[in-house]
C-alpha cells in the first residue's frame, strides 16, 4: 500500500528528529510513503481560536491535496505524525462530513483555489499504521539490535489518542507499548500516558505549564524508566528542552532522556544514530546508549 | 452598573454599632436578571454546533479531570453553568478561556457528551471578536500571530513566532530564553527564517473566498 506524508510545521523545525526517525524507519521497513506536495499549516489549536471556517478551510486544502496527488486510488492514506496535525485533519473530516452548509462553503472556496474535495482522504497516525498495518510481528522480525533491558515510559499525550482517533483505547493506550515490546525494550506501567504536558502553556505561562510537564518527568524517573518515548513534536519540546528550567523552578535534578518512539525503533532495527537525529537531542538518553553496549545503567 | 454600596451611609456620625468610622466597601454578590445576558447561550451553542451543553448536570467530571483547573477565574463546570445563566462578561474576561490547553480530556470524559473543549474555542472566538482579552496575556497574542503568519505564509515558522509573542507581551521572557533558542539553533531545531508553501496565492484565493461568501451570507 502507498501512503502520503503529511509532516506539517513541527516536523520541519523543531521536530525535525522525528521526520528524520520517522522516514528512516519506514524505509526499513520497505514502507512506500510520499510527501504531500505544497501541504500548508494544519491551523493546530490557535487558528481555530481566531476563525473556525477559515481554521477548516485550510486543513480541508491539505486534504484536497492529497486527493489530487493520488487521484487514481480508492482509498488515500495521509499519515500524519504530529499529534495536533492529527487530530485536525481528524477533526476537520469528521466537520466536513456533519456541517453539509459549512462544507459547501469550503469546497465553494477550495473550488476557487483550483482543488477538489470529495471525502476519499483516510488519516492515519504513525502508530496505527505500524501496529495495524505492518504489525509487530513483522516489525520484531526487522529488529537487529533489540533494546534488551531497557525500561520506557510510553507516552502518548493528549491528542493522539483524543478525542476523535479509533486506533487506540483513549484512557488506557497500548499501541507505542506493543511496539516497545516488538523491538525487545520492557514497558514501565504509569498512570501518565495521556497526561497534558501543558501544551503551549509551557512556552507561555511557564507557572502554570511546566508543573504539568515536571509531574510526567518526575513519575517516569520515579518508575526507574531509562528513557520517555513519545509521539508528538510539542511534548518532546517541553519534556525534554525545558527540563533545566524545570530542575531550577522544583529544586530538582532530573535527567531523563525524551525521545520518539521512531527513534527508539530505529536503534532496534540497527540505524545509525545520527540517521534518526539523535544528534538533535538535549538530553542524550544515556541508559539506552550504555545497555545497547553492553555495559551497565547508571541512574542519576 | 455599579453594584458597591459605601457602609458610610449607613452609618451618619461615623461610629455607631462598632462602626469604626473607615469606609467599606460591600459588593452585591448576585446578579439582577436585567444585567445577564439572555441570548448568550444561544450564540454559543451556535458557534459550539449543538445544544448539548443546555443538558450539563452540573457533576464536575469536566473541572476534576482538567489538568489546569485550579489556576482557573472559574472551573470548566462553572463557565457551563454561566453560560446558561447569560453571565457573558464575566465567562468571556474570565483566565478559563486562556487557560484551556485543549488536552480534551473533558470532551472524551463528560458522561453527557458536551463537547466542552469545542465550547472553549466558542467562547475564545466570541473574546476576540468582543475584543475581551487581557493585552499581554501570550495566548491571544500567540493565537492572533500564528493566524497572520499562516494567512501570509501558508507555513508556521516557530522561531519568528516565538520572538514576536514574546516581544509583544514580556520581552524579559525573550532573554530568559535566550540560552534555550541558542540551544535549539546549534542543534538545527529553530531557525529565524521564514517557512512558506510555494504556491501561495492559492491559499489567499481559498481564504478570499471564504470572506466573500461570510459576506454575503451577512446581507
Amino acid at each position: 500500500m502507498r501512503y502520503l506524508y503529511y509532516p506539517g510545521c513541527s516536523l520541519k523545525s523543531t521536530g525535525k528528529s522525528y521526520e528524520e526517525s520517522l522516514l528512516a524507519v519506514f524505509k526499513a521497513l520497505k514502507m512506500d510513503v510520499v510527501e504531500i506536495n505544497d501541504w500548508n499549516c494544519c491551523g493546530a489549536t490557535a487558528y481555530m481560536a481566531v476563525d473556525e471556517t477559515k481554521a477548516f478551510a485550510i486543513a480541508a486544502r491539505n486534504l484536497a491535496l492529497a486527493e489530487e496527488q493520488f487521484n487514481k486510488e480508492e482509498e488515500i492514506h495521509v499519515i500524519a505524525p504530529c499529534s495536533a496535525c492529527y487530530m485536525v485533519l481528524l477533526k476537520t473530516k469528521m466537520f466536513l462530513e456533519q456541517n453539509l452548509a459549512e462544507k459547501g462553503r469550503i469546497k465553494n472556496a477550495l473550488k476557487e483555489s483550483g482543488l477538489n474535495y470529495e471525502g476519499k482522504v483516510k488519516i492515519r497516525h504513525p502508530l496505527d499504521v505500524l501496529v495495524n498495518d505492518i504489525g509487530v510481528k513483522e516489525i520484531a522480525k526487522a529488529v537487529t539490535h533489540p533494546l534488551k533491558g531497557v525500561k520506557v515510559a510510553s507516552y502518548y499525550g493528549c491528542q493522539t489518542v483524543r478525542p476523535y482517533s479509533t486506533f487506540d483505547d483513549q484512557r488506557e493506550p497500548h499501541t507505542m507499548d506493543d511496539i516497545t515490546a516488538a523491538i525487545g525494550a520492557e514497558s514501565v506501567d504509569w498512570p501518565l500516558k495521556t497526561r497534558c504536558c501543558g501544551a503551549s502553556l509551557t512556552g507561555t505561562i511557564d507557572r502554570v505549564g511546566l508543573p504539568l510537564s515536571f509531574m510526567i518527568l518526575k513519575e517516569a524517573s520515579k518508575r526507574r524508566a531509562d528513557v520517555v518515548s513519545t509521539s508528538c513534536p510539542l511534548c518532546q519540546f517541553n519534556l525534554e528542552c525545558y527540563q533545566d528550567n524545570m530542575n531550577k523552578q522544583f529544586r530538582n535534578d532530573i535527567h531523563i532522556g525524551v525521545v520518539y518512539f521512531s527513534q527508539l525503533m530505529g536503534l532496534a532495527l540497527g540505524i545509525d544514530p545520527k540517521t534518526l537525529g539523535m544528534n538533535r537531542l538535549f538530553v542524550p538518553p544515556e541508559n539506552v546508549y550504555k545497555i545497547m553496549k553492553g555495559g551497565e545503567k547508571v541512574y542519576v | 452598573m455599579d453594584t458597591t454600596i459605601d457602609v458610610k451611609s449607613f452609618a451618619p456620625n461615623g461610629k455607631q454599632n462598632g462602626y469604626n468610622g473607615k469606609a467599606k466597601m460591600i459588593n452585591r454578590k448576585i446578579k439582577y436578571e436585567s444585567e445577564l445576558s439572555s441570548d448568550f447561550k444561544e450564540t454559543i451553542a451556535e458557534l459550539a454546533h449543538g445544544e448539548k451543553l443546555y443538558g450539563c448536570i452540573q457533576c464536575g467530571t469536566c473541572s476534576a479531570t482538567c489538568p489546569v483547573s485550579h489556576y482557573m477565574d472559574y472551573t470548566p463546570r462553572k463557565i457551563i453553568q454561566m453560560v446558561r445563566e447569560g453571565f457573558r462578561d464575566d465567562v468571556l474576561k474570565s483566565s478559563t478561556v486562556w487557560l484551556c490547553a485543549s488536552c480534551y480530556s473533558c470532551t472524551v470524559e463528560c458522561p453527557k457528551g458536551i463537547k466542552i473543549t469545542d465550547v472553549m474555542y466558542a467562547l475564545k472566538r466570541e473574546a476576540i471578536s468582543a475584543g475581551y482579552f487581557p493585552k499581554r496575556f501570550p495566548t491571544p497574542v500567540l493565537a492572533e500571530n500564528f493566524f497572520a503568519q499562516v494567512l501570509n505564509n501558508g507555513r508556521n515558522s516557530e522561531g519568528p513566532l516565538l520572538m514576536k509573542m514574546y516581544m509583544k507581551t514580556n520581552p524579559f521572557n525573550a532573554l530568559k530564553n535566550t540560552m534555550l533558542a541558542f540551544r535549539l539553533w546549534k542543534t538545527g531545531r529553530l531557525t529565524l527564517k521564514t517557512e512558506h508553501t510555494k504556491d501561495r496565492k492559492s491559499l489567499k484565493k481559498l481564504l478570499g473566498s471564504i470572506d466573500k461568501q461570510k459576506e454575503a451570507l451577512a446581507k
